[in-house]
């Protein structure tokens, strides 16, 4: 009964009513993952599992049982920092920084969903195999990640930086 | 007492010695420095690996975890109360309510001494009375939060009910003016005011709705602290430690040195982040359990217990003459509070400072209310005050056929209106001027409703936004120079994602002649030197003064340490600068000594100077504010009543930006906050229980992604003498002026004027 968690096999809790958020937080002390509300409507809380984004308040742990979950720490584990990381600081994609891991893990899973071609309520082409990361689409598929700072402007940029143009796509792997 | 009070205090006995006109801070001039560079945050790395850790991330060995319950009723009396089922929950390590708490002292109020952080001065479960309908009531401590959660839920509570103030209207007709607002008058009047409206030749005289706000920093507010015997550690997240310190010390009856408060990081403070009655609890419950306690409230608990901006009712007034001129200025209104708190949102001071008038009328009062108390947001009272003024405005310009930037410079005043002080530094025509080239504000149509594309009606608004100048006493900076020419600047001061550790390395290193990387700024920590609260929008000018004060003393040190045999030998404080990695003759010449060479010489590894910063007395010889022009652009759906803001500008005057990324960030995070004023935000407040009705994330709704444009910020970056570093705080001025901004903006686009915050577009249809 594990969950695999940045690469290493993690029991999964006795208790079913933790969450994957607080195996994270409380259990693992990987406290990169954020907790801003505790009920879906914030995006601070955003791990990769399986390389889709979720909000790991409103996961319980024993349901990833045998799922990898990748979370900020993760996101990078050589110490060297993933593109987008680098994005954010260019752009000051950040104030406090209590919001920040929750956008940089939903904006990896987002630029996947685009690949896959999965729409968003501004794409006008549903056929399409692949979405183009527009300023809209952007601003669209990231407004379930709540910045109370207002860094709303840097945040888009770096993922615009990294995502937005295709040569750079590749990284969202 | 209040902030002024308190300078003014400091300031005595101070007079002799300081001339109001000190001379201008010499880096002013200073051309090459870091100052004015767009350095990296220094944290940022460890931000965007999610290594910054906050509050409820320190770890603790026999950790427990704190749940709140909290009253359901406004006003009554506890009258039964049974903890049975939840003691008896596995994992339950300690239940406190009144009937167990200890005896603790109330919160000293904040600003009843300057010393003192309490959001409201109401004990904190002493006894069986509730004075708003979600006041804690029990604190559960279980080993895990999931079992805290739980047993909590299995307390039962019986109150007696009293009857309570709730409605803002009953409670207005009890409205009195508060002793002061922000240590200034409640009531400031110039002339017959309303006989000068009577006569004039334009008048408009409206009337402004504000709403409940929460700030909604998207960390809640968490603690983690634990006992170590009569030692007492607490991991917070605040914007006023040493005030903090001082509190708590003051509650629990022990000495302030007993107490080390740490707050590293702060998830978002924007005035929230204080002393309410978690922390207090949260203490008392380890105290009594001999555990550490981590309380981390949830979202609902921040709306129930930490208090936000509270509701106004404003009226608005103005007569114009044929030339344009005011004849009457009347800024009048009521605002909700609690006797507990003094937090009269001074919605008032823009008018006091901003305009020339014939006459004034300039009024605040206080109605009093069983609720939360509520407690100082973003530029408390200037963001909503500006809503309405600036509403004002655009309305009294339509009235005269003119335009409104054109309507300010007619009434741009020569000298403080009120103070009578002369202005530091007031560049706020230029401000406009600069904004509304960019923005192309010559395309807007005076006429409202005549742009239309497809379904969208566009608009254009504009809007002044205004802030104070605040540098706070009583703040001490220690200045270390290490002899491999490195230099730890500390204070205890607070990093709630403004930049302070970045702009301070910056503004030590050119104070003290170090590269950039040089410098370290420690903060964060109560055994650091006491700092200020992070507060006013003051921390900056407050550090930079103290910081200032150290290094002069260091450098006094430093002349004296070099001696005779240092190319230095004679000079006294005055005849040498900071310059290279040491100190030289201030004519430029080749007196120079490395502080390698002097550290060496006297056989130091490190010197140290520590000194707090002379009372701020520019604020007693000067009207010293910043100001700004906002500039919006909106689209009103003809059909549904939908509001795009498609394009924003602002354009500030802020004294000197000292490092321009930062700043374009803050600026930004003002205005959005202040579009959420505008488009969205209100804490509902339930007038018949006196509940907040919307106690989370999904139903309080800030600004997401697609709510916010591109924002475009510029600056004069005119510094004012009269300040340290010749800045200004930006923290607050940004969300001052937007919501005028985007309500003109919207009613260019629609011809329909909105007084009734948030404009939601049911009010648009
Ligand atoms: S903490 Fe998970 S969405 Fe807010
Ligand atoms: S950076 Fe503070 S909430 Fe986004």
């Amino acid at each position: 009964m594990t969950i695999t968690i940045n690469g290493q096999q993690v029991a999964v809790p006795s208790d079913p009513r933790v969450s994957l958020l607080d195996l994270l937080r409380e259990h693992l002390h990987l406290g990169g993952s954020k907790k801003g509300c505790n009920q879906g409507a914030c995006g601070a809380c955003t791990v990769l599992a399986d390389g889709e984004r979720i909000l790991s308040c409103l996961a319980l742990a024993v349901q990833y049982e045998g799922r990898s979950v990748v979370s900020i720490e993760g996101l990078s584990p050589d110490g060297s920092l993933h593109p987008l990381q680098h994005a954010f600081i260019e752009h000051d994609g950040y104030q406090c920084g209590y919001c920040t891991p929750g956008q940089i893990c939903s904006a990896v899973g987002m630029a996947g969903e685009a690949k896959r071609g999965l729409p968003s309520a501004v794409t006008a082409d549903l056929a399409a195999d692949a979405v183009q990361l527009t300023h809209d689409e952007l601003r669209e598929r990231m407004s379930g990640n709540l910045c109370r700072c207002g860094a709303h402007n840097g945040i888009i940029a770096a993922i615009a930086d990294t995502f937005g143009r295709p040569a750079v796509a590749e990284a969202a792997e | 007492m209040s902030i002024i009070d308190t300078v003014k205090q400091a300031a005595t006995g101070m007079m002799v010695k300081l001339t109001p006109d000190a001379p201008p801070d010499p880096l002013i001039a200073r051309k090459h420095g870091a100052l004015g560079t767009s350095v990296p945050r220094i944290d940022g790395p460890r931000k965007v690996r999610g290594k910054a850790q906050f509050a409820a991330e320190v770890p603790a060995e026999n950790m427990t975890y704190a749940a709140l319950l909290y009253s359901t009723v406004a006003r009554g009396r506890i009258t039964a109360l049974d903890t049975a089922a939840t003691e008896a929950v596995p994992g339950v390590v300690f239940v406190m309510t009144h009937r167990n708490a200890p005896r603790l002292k109330p919160p000293a109020l904040f600003q009843t001494d300057p010393r003192a952080a309490g959001a409201s001065s109401l004990p904190v479960m002493q006894d069986a009375e509730i004075h708003w309908n979600g006041e804690p009531v029990a604190i559960v401590l279980a080993e895990t939060q999931e079992q805290a959660d739980h047993a909590k839920s299995l307390i039962t509570v019986a109150y007696q009910a009293e009857p309570a103030r709730l409605s803002f209207a009953e409670a207005a007709t009890q409205s009195h003016q508060p002793p002061n607002v922000m240590g200034e008058p409640a009531m400031i009047q110039v002339g017959d005011a309303e006989a000068a409206l009577a006569g004039a030749a334009f008048k408009v005289d409206l009337t402004f709705r504000t709403p409940r706000h929460s700030h909604a920093a998207i960390e809640p507010h968490a603690a983690t602290v634990w006992w170590d015997g009569d030692q007492l550690v607490v991991h917070d997240t605040t914007q006023m430690l040493h005030q903090e310190r001082w509190t708590l010390a003051g509650i629990f009856g022990i000495p302030e040195e007993s107490i080390r408060i740490l707050s590293p990081f702060v998830g978002g403070g924007f005035g929230g982040k204080g002393l309410w009655s978690h922390q207090i609890l949260a203490v008392a419950a380890s105290k009594l359990s001999g555990r550490p306690v981590r309380v981390a409230l949830s979202r609902e608990g921040v709306f129930r217990i930490a208090g936000g901006r509270t509701t106004t009712e404003q009226r608005v007034a103005l007569g114009a003459k044929a030339d344009g001129t005011l004849a009457a200025l009347i800024h009048t209104g009521i605002v909700a509070m609690t006797e507990h708190n003094n937090c009269p949102e001074q919605f008032t001071f823009p008018a006091r400072h901003l305009y020339a008038a014939d006459a004034m009328l300039l009024e605040q009062r206080v109605a009093e209310m069983d609720m939360l108390a509520n407690t100082f947001m973003r530029a408390p009272g200037e963001s909503i005050g500006t809503f309405a003024l600036e509403t004002a405005m655009d309305e009294l310009a339509e009235a005269m056929g003119i335009d409104p930037i054109e309507l300010r410079r007619r009434l741009e005043p020569e000298k403080d209106p009120t103070s009578g002080h002369a202005f530091s530094s007031r560049n706020i025509l230029e401000a406009y001027a600069k904004g509304a080239e960019r923005f192309g504000w010559d395309k807007r149509s005076p006429v409202p409703r005549s742009r239309r594309e497809g379904e969208w009606l566009v608009g254009m608004g504009v809007a002044t936004a205004t802030y104070p100048y605040y540098r706070m006493p009583g703040a001490a900076a220690r200045v270390t120079l290490t002899r491999d020419g490195h230099a730890r600047v500390a204070m205890a001061s607070h990093e709630m994602g403004m930049g302070t550790a970045t702009v301070q390395a910056q503004a030590g290193a050119d104070r003290l002649g170090l590269p950039v990387e040089n410098v370290t700024f420690e903060y964060g920590d109560t055994l650091l030197p006491a700092g200020t609260i992070a507060g006013g929008s003051s921390q900056t000018a407050s550090i930079a003064a103290a910081v200032t004060a150290a290094s002069a003393k260091l450098v006094a040190d430093l002349l004296k340490r070099a001696g005779n045999d240092s190319p230095l030998a004679g000079l006294s404080a005055d005849d040498v600068e900071a310059r290279d990695g040491g100190l030289g003759h201030r004519d430029g010449g080749d007196r120079f000594e490395s502080y390698a060479s002097i550290l060496g010489r006297a056989g130091l590894e490190e010197v140290s100077a520590e000194a707090e910063a002379p009372p701020p007395m520019e604020v007693m010889s000067y009207s010293m504010h910043s100001y700004g022009a906002q500039f919006c652009e909106a689209r009103v759906n003809a059909v549904t009543g939908e509001v795009r803001v498609s394009r924003f500008l602002g354009s500030f005057d802020t004294g000197r930006i000292l490092n321009p990324r930062n700043a374009t960030s803050q600026f930004r995070g003002g205005i959005i906050m202040g579009l959420g004023l505008a488009l969205m935000e209100e804490t509902e407040f339930d007038e018949r229980s006196g509940r907040v009705m919307n106690p989370s994330l999904a139903e309080y709704h800030v600004p997401v992604h697609l709510d916010v444009p591109e924002i475009d910020v510029i600056w004069t970056d005119i510094p004012d003498p009269h300040a340290p570093l010749g800045a200004h705080g930006i923290g607050e001025i940004g969300i001052t002026g937007v919501g005028a901004a985007v309500a003109n903006a919207i009613y260019s686009a629609t011809g329909k004027r909105v007084r009734d915050l948030p404009i939601t577009l049911d009010k648009l249809l």
